[in-house]
């Protein structure tokens, strides 16, 4: 006997020990069980914070554009007076006004870490006979890519730095025929036309990104879209993404602009993510209640099995408490047991997973990080559920009858 | 026998079962009772004339449903559960026919478990006093058996060692030897009577077996709920 377990612990153990087959059982299927939650856990969880790196790397936390510009019918009849039908107005590409001082305030925020401005409108890239319609999106380069990591995305050649130069996506430049070192001409509605060189492609793992936007310089975007000296928006990169929509509306309390963050314009994506994790609390939850049961059914029929011993520990001086005390113990290592096994399971299940799930060229399709406190809260959070299970066998122990107990 | 210390009492004790209902049973009728600390006393009488009812309410197991129950001069009726339970731990040992050691341990545990019980860590000087113990009826070789690798006489007498375990004022003991071959009957109820003399442990002993309540300091015969005579028997120490 172990010297610093209480008697209880002793009792508990050997009773264990006794039922080994069933002990084994009943660890086996905790131990299954929390396999899966850890194993489902860590890949949702690696699962969701990959999609939403990958969309932070391509769409900016938040981006401040000028109002929508709205009708207002003046009238010259009564006021309060309705018109009938107004018309909405059309929406023409206007400069955010006073950007330059929208900006300035903006940097100043301490939860903001990155500002740059941004003019982006349609137009159409045309080299020899083809033409394809394009998104064009005028940067400063280096204040750009502190926002968005464009300069991780560009698989040849380099960053648009100079007035005439021009990046474009890896399938226009398919569509077009155009690489690295040759010219396209942009063209845009307002009758706007520059002839430019392709500097670098870049590659979104988005084919209709990759075949729909242009990076140009600021000044030339200025210049096509008819926006001299302004810019169409400003996009915001802030210290906490999940923050972005608070951060967004305070700027617009505070600029009088729209400031849209990336969990509303993105709102379904979230919607889509809150369900998966949804799901995943219901599965933990059965998950959980089918090893409580098995460890209640194997408690209880080991009480009925034991009553005689019980009796036994009863007259010899033990408590009802200590009774009590004896299942619990049972459950929570069973728990405990089962769900260290199944940390190990789990783990393996994610070993697994990773040499299966890869990009053809042999990097992980995605990275699932494993978090300690995963394995911390499974091992806890089974424990917690075994000595809960035991409750309704371990009372019914401490509640019989030692005198009819022992008389079988 | 002047100033002896009186080990168990009982006041026109009853008991019934099935109280409230059409089916109110009363099996004992007032029974008055008083063992002496040292005495020997065997208790015998016809199946079904109570004596186990009788043996588990002055074992504390079960409680009267009149009159009033002293163990070692403290009231049982007064006390709550967990009281009762520290009284008996403390004050009584049960030997049961069925020996009805803990399988899951060894012959030595067992005997240490009722101290164990009582201290909550086990120690060096609890299975000190569990080996003397075990030594005492003659079962060192076999101490670290596990109990149900041992013979029924064996069994008994670990069952016996751990009676004693915590020095009970008094031992009961249901059929002792009701399971056991003539000759590993001997050799339990010696141990009692060697138990009884050395350490002064007052003994009330349920038998069906005459013989053996003839080898008792006193016969109390319990018959249809009542105690039908309770007498000393002075041939007891020289039939041994």
């Amino acid at each position: 006997m172990n010297r610093f377990l209480p008697f209880e612990a002793i009792a508990a153990f050997r009773f264990m020990r006794e039922g080994i087959s069933q002990t084994m059982l009943i660890v086996l299927g905790v131990a299954l069980g929390v396999g899966v939650i850890v194993f489902m856990s860590a890949l949702i969880s690696g699962l969701q914070s990959n999609i939403i790196r990958r969309t932070l790397n391509s769409v900016a936390p938040i981006v401040i554009i000028p109002l929508e510009q709205v009708a207002r019918p003046q009238r010259k009849d009564e006021p309060g007076a309705l018109a009938e039908n107004v018309q909405p107005r059309s929406q023409q590409l206007r400069s955010i006004d006073q950007w330059q001082k929208v900006r300035a305030q903006l940097e100043r925020m301490p939860s903001i870490v990155a500002v740059a401005p941004v003019v982006s409108g349609p137009g159409f890239a045309l080299r020899g006979d083809a033409n394809k319609a394009v998104t064009i999106t005028g940067i400063e380069s280096d204040t750009y890519v502190r926002v968005i990591a464009l300069e991780e995305k560009i698989v040849a050649g380099r960053l648009p730095a100079g007035a005439s130069d021009i990046v474009i996506g890896i399938e226009l430049s398919k569509d077009l025929g155009a690489g690295v070192g040759d010219k396209l001409r942009l063209t845009t509605a307002s009758g706007g036309t520059e002839t430019l060189n392709v500097v670098g492609l870049f590659d979104f793992g988005n084919k209709a990104v990759n075949s729909r936007s242009v990076y140009i310089g600021l000044r030339v975007a200025q210049n096509l879209l008819n926006l001299s000296g302004g810019v169409s928006s400003i996009e915001v990169k802030v210290h906490e993404p999940f923050e972005a929509e608070n951060i967004a509306q305070r700027i617009q309390s505070e600029t009088g602009l729209q400031a849209d963050s990336w969990i509303k314009t993105n709102a379904q994506f979230f919607t889509a993510m809150a369900a998966q994790s949804l799901s995943n609390t219901v599965i933990r939850f059965f998950v959980g209640l089918t090893a409580a049961l098995g460890i209640a059914s194997v408690l209880v029929v080991s009480v009925v099995q034991k009553s005689k011993e019980i009796g036994i520990l009863r007259a010899m001086g033990t408590s009802r408490a200590q009774v009590l005390r004896v299942f619990l113990v049972q459950g929570g290592v069973m728990g405990l047991v089962g769900s260290l096994f199944g940390c190990g399971l789990g783990w393996s299940f994610l070993a697994v997973w990773r040499s299966i799930a890869l990009n053809p060229d042999g990097t992980p399709l995605f990275i699932i990080e494993i978090a300690p406190e995963l394995f911390l809260l499974a091992a806890a959070g089974a424990t917690l559920v075994g000595v809960l299970a035991a409750v309704v066998p371990a009372r019914r122990a401490a509640r019989l009858d030692p005198a009819i107990a022992i008389r079988g | 026998m002047a100033e002896r210390a009186e080990t168990l009492r009982l006041e026109g004790v009853r008991k019934s079962y099935g109280v409230g209902t059409p089916a109110e049973l009363e099996v004992l009728h007032g029974i008055d009772l008083r063992l002496q600390q040292g005495e020997f006393a065997a208790l015998i009488g016809p199946s079904g004339g109570g004596k186990s009812t009788l043996l588990n309410l002055i074992g504390l197991l079960d409680r009267p449903t009149a009159g009033r129950l002293f163990v070692t001069g403290q009231e049982s009726g007064v006390l709550g559960d967990t009281e009762l339970t520290q009284l008996r731990g403390r004050s009584i040992g049960f030997v049961f026919q069925y020996h009805y050691l803990l399988p899951a341990f060894t012959a030595v545990e067992n005997v240490m478990m009722p101290i164990l019980a009582q201290r909550g860590f086990p120690d060096a000087a609890m299975r000190e006093r569990a080996e003397r113990l075990l030594d005492g009826v003659g079962l060192t070789p076999w101490r670290d058996h596990m109990a149900n690798n041992l013979s029924g006489g064996q069994q008994q007498r670990v069952a016996i060692a751990r009676a004693l375990a915590l020095e009970p004022a008094l031992v009961l003991a249901d059929e002792p030897t009701g399971n056991l071959d003539t000759k590993s009957a001997d050799v339990v109820f010696d141990m009692l009577r060697e138990v009884n003399r050395s350490s002064g442990t007052t003994f009330l002993i349920v038998t069906h077996d005459p013989r053996l309540a003839q080898r008792c300091d006193r016969i109390i015969e319990l018959v249809d709920g009542t105690i039908v005579s309770d007498r000393p028997n002075t041939a007891a120490g020289s039939a041994t």
